[in-house]
């Protein structure tokens, strides 16, 4: 006896599909990507352990700290004392706000705490110490 | 006369849509930062804000220009100070530890100090003025 086996399932992937796959994961690109608005400074950041995540890219603030004791705000380069000015009208628009210090693991203390100053008058309280996770 | 116009298929070819979103696609990919930014969160205290502490429930701890810290008067290695306050929070849970920095202290060393205190679940942690 032999048995007769019909063949008739087709091999094909479905591809009508496709272009709508594709474009929800491009609009779920689209609506996740922030694009990166500043460059910054150079800096090497320091490292730690417990470190958390930033909530949200658009409630934060950054604040370039270098090496050298430049500190830089949207790519411009400030004096410590207009710092305060600055991070008011930030704060103002978002009260959300958190800055983040992306300073240089060799910048000194010095800057650092005129900087907590100036945030404390802008009111800006919500601070990251922006760090690398650091492999023990 | 009459002129007859043939209507020619009025779709859009979408054969190639396929082509243009994988484009698009590949776009957005490729721009996108997935590095979220990550750091040691604080609360600053609010200007003016300033409070009555006893003196008991206060350790302060002091850092210097070399990364050497003072715990409270005793001089404490940057890698036990994790464990200390450990256990000087056992004893005391009201315990604020205030930190305080030398003007010329690196940042690294402040923030792995200020790591040591994250990790051994200080939550009260006060900034006292560079000097």
């Amino acid at each position: 006896m032999k048995l007769d086996r019909k063949v008739n399932i087709s091999s094909d992937i479905p591809t009508a599909s496709m272009p709508d796959i594709i474009f929800m994961l491009l609009i779920f690109f689209m609506v996740t990507t922030v694009l990166r608005e500043y460059s910054g400074l150079d800096v090497e950041l320091p490292k730690a352990k417990r470190i958390q995540k930033l909530k949200s890219k658009r409630h934060t603030a950054h604040i370039w700290l270098s090496k050298q004791g430049q500190i830089s705000i949207e790519d411009k380069l400030i004096r410590s004392d207009n710092i305060r000015h600055i991070m008011y009208s930030k704060r103002a628009a978002d009260p959300q706000l958190t800055v983040s210090i992306k300073a240089d693991k060799s910048a000194r203390m010095g800057l650092v705490s005129d900087i907590h100053t100036e945030l404390r008058k802008a009111d800006a309280l919500m601070l990251n110490y922006s760090s690398k996770t650091s492999v023990e | 006369m009459s002129r007859k116009r043939r209507f020619k298929g009025g779709e859009i070819p979408t054969s190639s849509m396929a082509d243009i979103a994988f484009l698009l696609l590949i776009f957005f990919l490729v721009t996108t930062t997935i590095d979220i930014d990550k750091g040691l969160g604080l609360i600053l205290p609010a200007e003016g804000e300033e409070l009555e502490i006893k003196k008991t429930n206060i350790l302060n701890c002091l850092i210097n220009s070399q990364g050497n810290v003072l715990l409270g008067g005793d001089p404490v290695a940057l890698k036990d100070v994790n464990k200390e306050i450990r256990r000087r929070l056992a004893e005391n849970n009201k315990l604020i530890i205030s930190v305080k920095a030398h003007e010329k202290t690196k940042y690294g060393d402040y923030v792995s100090l200020i790591d040591q205190l994250k990790r051994a679940n200080a939550t009260r942690i006060s900034i006292a003025d560079a000097e």
